[in-house]
């Protein structure tokens, strides 16, 4: 089967700084050069620290913002080749859940017009036919229908949370980004949405992009994992084979310092050097080696690729080449 | 004699809808050199019991009963002036966002020369000597140069090493870290994590970790995390949300999420009992 979506050398530059009169314009490489394909009905995790990119790449998906260069393929339509009326078209089938339900929702509009809101723009139905499906997608998302006359302000993080599901689902998409969705709610009601998008994904066959910076949360969720680290994905790879055998030194320390309420499954802590890098000041070679607990010199000049080390697990690391040395055996 | 120890400490907070019960009946002690960790999701009074014991709750905010004592010397008996000489150099505190609590018009250097000044005196080149001092000490890299940083020249990371000197310059008895890394990339936080462990344990006394949580809320929250042993599957989560902290309700305040409720729980509110040796719990049907 095609992918449902198809990234290939996606970049994305922001210019900054440049003040009037003075002082010099900069470049932002936000994303640098990502690929990665997902299946239908699949879920592939994108997780790093702030400033990596992963949530630029979650948009540019989109075109919620313009790419600098790369390619994006849709159910199997070139994003970036597509006239204005059909990509208008095409947004239908893909939708996104942000992270801040307190800042994505209207505070004007009642939760029965948020939702119908998608409907009323693609003209899906008529005002009754909208307010049908309004109290079906509550109900979806485990809301009474009663939450329709209600205002976000009246709702719960959690609650909100649910509502920005059930405007993402008014469409019937097929792909879902959901961009840091459970960052802002205490860990009960995370874990009653994280096992609200695993149901809603059985049941309506959707395929999401997840992105988040909590490893384990993005471990749970998804079936393949990316690790990104200053715009480059470092590591991309199956859930388990990603978990269980880590390829490439970030994402070891990642594993590592990710704290584990369990006090029996200690790991052996890689507590890395400094800070991230800026990424106006991107290091050369491998853009992690000044963190690197297992830097050599040629990591300081030359760039890894991301080479095939495993079934379906890929690593930019120039250890791979002997990866005795990288798991320590 | 422990070094902080609070008892029956109640906090509350008089609104137009009701007085808010935020910390109501909280009592435990601290070693010299332990570490206690207090945990719960928002809005349980994390935040009230620390600002309590520095007694810096915001009006309407009013502790209305209870003892806190350190060293054995009540702090609610102390007047202003008193209470003035006990923050910062006996009792610290850091903060979530350290961007709020470092003043952004004075070099990070000067900042904590200040404090040491305050609570010191001496004289101002031996203050900023000791200020380069402290930065050293958590691991602030050219410690000399970063002194003359103002806040927002440094990075989230070393914004909270700063203010962790900061805390530490005036030598306190006990360090108060309300959330100190939950601004911070997980990278950052497990330095940050590791810095305070390092200097908590040159003072040296281990920190006692129950193996096995025993009351059904602690147990609850656990479940409720991603695990490994139980990727994909679906999570377990608390049902409910967490009560009206203006309602007078009688019993277990935990009682009405609880799975394993009984009758007595609604009608009476269950005191910590030592089950094991210096574990705590409140609650009877705990399984032990």
């Amino acid at each position: 089967m095609a992918p449902l979506v198809e990234v290939q050398g996606l970049e994305k530059r922001f210019s900054v700084g440049g003040a009037w009169l003075r002082g010099r314009r900069r470049v932002i490489h936000a994303v640098d050069g990502v690929s990665f394909a997902i299946e239908p009905g699949e879920v592939l995790g994108l997780v790093g620290e702030s400033g990596c990119g992963k949530t630029t790449t979650g948009r540019l998906i989109l075109r919620l913002i313009e790419p600098s260069a790369g390619r994006i393929r849709f159910e199997g339509h070139d994003l970036m080749a597509l006239s204005p009326p059909r990509l208008w078209a095409t947004r239908q089938r893909m939708q996104i859940v942000f992270q801040d339900p307190f800042a994505s929702l209207n505070p004007r509009m009642r939760v029965g017009s948020i939702i119908a809101e998608p409907l009323a723009i693609y003209e899906r139905a008529g005002a009754t036919e909208r307010r049908r499906q309004v109290s079906e997608l509550l109900d979806v998302v485990g809301l009474d229908p009663a939450f329709a006359e209600r205002y976000p302000h009246e709702l719960s993080g959690g609650q909100r949370q649910r509502i920005g599901i059930a405007a993402a689902l008014a469409l019937r998409p097929s792909l879902i980004v959901a961009d840091e969705p459970v960052s802002a709610l205490d860990v009960s009601v995370q874990a009653q949405v994280l096992n609200l998008l695993m149901d809603l994904r059985r049941r309506f066959g959707l395929t999401y992009l997840f992105i988040s910076h909590d490893l384990h949360v993005v471990l749970h969720m998804s079936d393949r994992v990316a690790v990104m680290y200053l715009g480059e994905i470092v590591e991309i790879g199956p859930r388990d084979a990603l978990y269980r055998a880590p390829r490439h030194p970030y994402t070891q320390v990642l594993l590592s310092a990710a704290p584990v309420a369990d006090p029996k499954l200690r790991r052996e802590r890689i507590v890395p050097k400094g800070e991230v890098a800026s990424p106006l000041a991107v290091p050369s070679g491998c853009r992690f080696h000044p963190r690197c607990p297992l830097v050599f010199d040629r990591c300081r000049v030359e760039r890894p690729l991301l080479r095939t080390v495993g079934g379906g697990h890929e690593a930019a690391c120039h250890l791979n080449e002997a990866p005795a040395l990288l798991t320590g055996a | 004699m422990a070094l902080l120890s609070v008892e029956g400490l109640r906090t509350q907070f008089a609104t137009g809808a009701g007085t808010v019960r935020a910390v109501d009946g909280v009592s435990f002690a601290i070693e010299r050199g332990e570490v206690l960790g207090l945990v719960g999701e928002s809005g349980c009074g994390k935040s009230v019991t620390s600002l309590s014991i520095m007694r810096l709750v915001p009006p309407p905010g009013q502790i209305v009963a209870g003892r806190i004592r350190l060293e054995g010397e009540d702090l609610l008996d102390k007047d202003a002036e008193a209470m003035r000489r006990v923050r910062g150099a006996r009792i610290a505190m850091v903060f979530q966002e350290p961007m709020t609590s470092l003043n952004p018009v004075f070099t990070i250097g000067d900042q904590i020369a200040a404090a040491v000044l305050a609570h010191e005196g001496g004289r101002r080149r031996a203050a900023w000597d000791r200020a380069v001092e402290m930065l050293d000490q958590v691991q602030v890299p050219s410690p000399g140069e970063r002194a003359r940083d103002y806040p927002h020249q440094l990075s989230g990371g070393l914004r909270q090493r700063a203010m962790i000197a900061l805390a530490l310059a005036p030598g306190p008895q006990l360090l108060i870290a309300d959330e100190p890394t939950t601004a911070l990339d997980v990278t950052i936080q497990a330095q940050i994590l590791d810095l305070l462990r390092r200097l908590q344990a040159e003072r040296g006394m281990a920190a006692r970790i129950f193996e096995e949580p025993l009351h059904p809320y602690t147990r609850g929250l656990l479940r409720c995390l991603p695990h490994p042993s139980r990727f994909g599957q679906p999570l377990s989560s608390i049902e409910g949300a967490p009560p009206d902290l203006r309602g007078a309700d009688a019993g277990c305040p935990f009682a009405p999420r609880c799975p394993l409720a009984i009758e007595s729980c609604r009608r009476h509110e269950p005191a910590l009992a030592e089950r094991r040796p210096g574990h705590f719990v409140a609650c009877p049907v705990a399984v032990v």
